[in-house]
């Protein structure tokens, strides 16, 4: 028989009870809301009298909807959000959870901070009615999103019913060039292997290039795992993890910290473990890599041309390409980094950590923000914001030209509030190049932090090394 | 929750691949707390042509008069994909919506579906095609029937072809099953396995008491 792998170790050690077809009765560590769809879950909860059973492992806080300006209150930009906000309050009061509310000093983006204070931990099973919950398998842990209606079963039950998702492992052979982050293996593995390449899949990121990142490249990688199709992403627990997790306020301590690294050091992947699929990725290979369409596989290294719908065999992937063209008022064989920009974006779950700050003021250091760019950075949260105005981060981002913001979502999404313009072109740190996700009809280009301050500083598309060079 | 067990309707074809939960509802349209009033906000990025005053976009699918009163969506790969919104399948199953039929599913949009009586039929991509074909000839006469107690799908006036739907989901659509109650029925073995699991793992289990 063959080894087990990582996540194989944490579905048993979870699985209370299979079925004859397989639907197996999964313990739920954590549950974490947020004021989007937290409300809704814990109301319709409260509604049906379902009492939750470990408040203690519940948390929420308030990232998607809060404004992210200086003075912020109840009462938001967006049209109705001070509805959600109270009413999200008011739930989680009720309920007995901890809330990190606006103006609480922990407060931030839910996959920001779950690991930033140790509510995340490697072995757990996370879940959060939000998709990028997979951001925090990064530390080991079997973290997914659900809907509101799984939400309110964990909360209820500690449990949900799930069929196993089968075993893939991504490993990035070698070393990065240098310039080159988790942001970009992310959106090269995409752009390679389709926005649903991970279907059905729990991904094992793995070799010498992930085991080289800290956590928080670690986070990024594992963030858009979903937008990768897979079920959700993780990294096997490592000295990385283990010195990252030790000390953070919900981690545990004293004899339960000792049982627990000792139980962590087993959760990786056996040498004779097997996979139901294995990619390869020479990660020295890659170079920094930007989107040009409307879903995360429309990317491409950034001194590569918009690629030709025509060249595509599938007649589905060749209108989508054609539709996303239009979209973005782009034509085939354009040369990226003559684009113009109107905005840049840093932020969201993927890219608004302290190395996210700091690899973008690396490029920004005594440079300024093109004429007519609107460029803003928005902590991922107000501990991150904390930290890096301690090494003056936010001086470099303010003298650039940056707004600098309170934590959370921010313009990673419209919800009808404060947005891109319309049709403008937004380089952004973030996750979703969808239609109209930035703003009306906006037109967005994922990239990594340095990509994003050095476009920022061109005034068009532009990697860092132009910057720095210059 | 609504069982599903035969359901007969018109059926639209929508075969874009990777259509996101925020192309079905977007975030603007998610106006209040609550899982009803959403199916105006339905792909309304693509069903009007002014936002603003919800002048309807004559070419979008959903609009044409001979769709009307669809019921069942074929759709194109990864329907569904992106955020986890459940909003997405209150807003199909508001406007009517009671079956999608696409080569794949985002996973949490899929089983999102599941919890709220829609059925998420697999299909390959040439099938959906084929019958998406079939269905342009005359949408009104060329209904779709899916009968998930024989697992099968037919075309008004033609031969039926088997269907699968995993039995997990089949069983649930048709007994139209509460989740959280089935779950509750297991109480006695999840807190027997939790008693154990605090013994291993002291360190998963945060203290009542914890004030951080
Ligand atoms: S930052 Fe963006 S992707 Fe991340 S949780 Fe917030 S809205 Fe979702």
């Amino acid at each position: 028989m063959s080894g087990q792998t990582a996540f194989d170790k944490l579905w048993a050690a979870h699985a209370i009870s299979t079925d004859a077809d397989g639907s197996t009765l999964l313990l739920i560590d954590r549950v974490f809301l947020h004021e989007r769809t937290g409300a809704v879950a814990l109301e319709s909860l409260a509604t049906a009298g379902r009492p939750i059973l470990a408040p203690e492992q519940a948390f929420c806080t308030m990232d998607h909807i809060v404004d992210t300006t200086l003075g912020r209150s109840d009462d938001t930009r967006m049209p109705s959000g001070g509805e959600f906000i109270r009413a999200t309050r008011k739930a989680a009061l009720a309920a007995g959870i901890r809330l990190f509310d606006l103006d609480d000093p922990l407060q931030g983006i839910v996959h920001v901070i779950s690991p930033e204070l140790g509510i995340a931990l490697p072995g757990l099973t996370v879940v959060c009615p939000d998709s990028h919950t997979c951001t925090q398998g990064a530390l080991g842990a079997l973290a997914f999103g659900i809907g509101s209606s799984e939400a309110e079963h964990a909360l209820a039950t500690r449990c949900l019913r799930l069929q196993k998702p089968r075993n893939m492992r991504v490993a990035f052979h070698g070393a990065l060039a240098p310039g080159v982050s988790a942001k970009d293996m992310i959106l090269h593995l995409i752009s390679q292997h389709g926005a649903d390449g991970g279907r059905g899949h729990v991904v094992e990121f793995s070799g010498t290039a992930v085991q080289n990142l800290g956590m928080e490249g670690r986070m990024t990688l594992c963030n858009m795992a979903v937008e990768f199709g897979a079920f959700s992403g993780l990294v096997a627990p490592d000295d990385t993890t283990i010195k990252y997790v030790q000390g953070r306020p919900y981690a545990p301590r004293g004899p339960a910290w000792e049982t627990a690294v000792a139980a962590w050091r087993h959760l990786r992947s056996d040498d004779d473990a097997a996979f139901d699929q294995q990619i390869d990725i020479d990660a020295g290979s890659i170079a920094p890599t930007i989107t040009w369409g409307t879903s995360p596989q429309h990317a491409v290294a950034i001194d590569q041309p918009v690629p030709d719908p025509a060249s595509e065999q599938d007649p589905a992937r060749t209108s989508a390409m054609q539709r996303a063209l239009t979209y973005m008022g782009l034509t085939p064989g354009t040369d990226l980094r003559g684009l113009p920009i109107d905005a840049a974006f840093i932020g969201s779950c993927t890219n608004s950590r302290l190395s996210d700050l700091r690899s973008a003021a690396e490029v920004l250091q005594g440079r300024r923000v093109a004429p007519g760019v609107r460029a803003i950075c928005v902590p991922g949260s107000m501990s991150v914001k904390r930290a890096a105005e301690a090494e003056g981060l936010d001086t470099v981002f303010r003298a650039a030209g940056f707004e600098w913001r309170e934590a959370g979502c921010s313009m990673c999404f419209f919800a009808g509030g404060e947005s891109m313009g319309y049709r403008e072109r937004v380089v952004s740190t973030t996750n979703r190049n969808f239609e109209s996700r930035q703003g009306p009809e906006t037109r967005t280009h994922l990239a990594s932090p340095a990509t994003v301050a050095a476009s920022a500083v061109l005034g068009r598309l532009g990697a860092a090394a132009e910057v720095l060079r210059a | 929750m609504t069982p599903f067990t035969v359901h007969t309707g018109v059926a639209a074809p929508l075969l874009r691949e990777n259509v996101d939960t925020d192309a079905i509802i977007p975030s603007r349209e998610m106006r209040t707390t609550g899982k009803s009033g959403l199916a105006p906000g339905l792909f309304a990025g693509w069903r009007y042509q002014d936002q603003s005053t919800r002048t309807p976009n004559p070419d979008f699918i959903l609009n044409r008069p001979e769709y009307h009163d669809c019921s069942i969506l074929l759709a194109g790969s990864n329907f569904g994909c992106g955020s986890s919104r459940e909003h997405a399948v209150w807003a199909l199953k508001e406007f009517g919506i009671r079956c999608i039929i696409a080569p794949s599913f985002g996973a949490i949009f899929a089983n999102n579906c599941v919890r709220n009586g829609l059925l998420p039929l697999p299909l390959p991509a040439q099938e959906i095609a084929e019958l998406a074909d079939r269905v342009a000839q005359d949408p009104q006469h060329h209904r779709l029937q899916i009968d998930l107690k024989s697992a099968t799908l037919t075309m008004a006036g033609e031969c039926s072809r088997p269907i699968s739907v995993d039995s997990t989901t089949r069983r649930m659509l048709l007994e139209g099953l509460d989740a959280i109650g089935l779950t509750l029925q297991s109480t006695d073995s999840v807190q027997a396995f939790i008693t154990e699991d605090r013994r291993q793992r002291p360190w998963a289990y945060i203290a009542h008491d914890s004030n951080r």
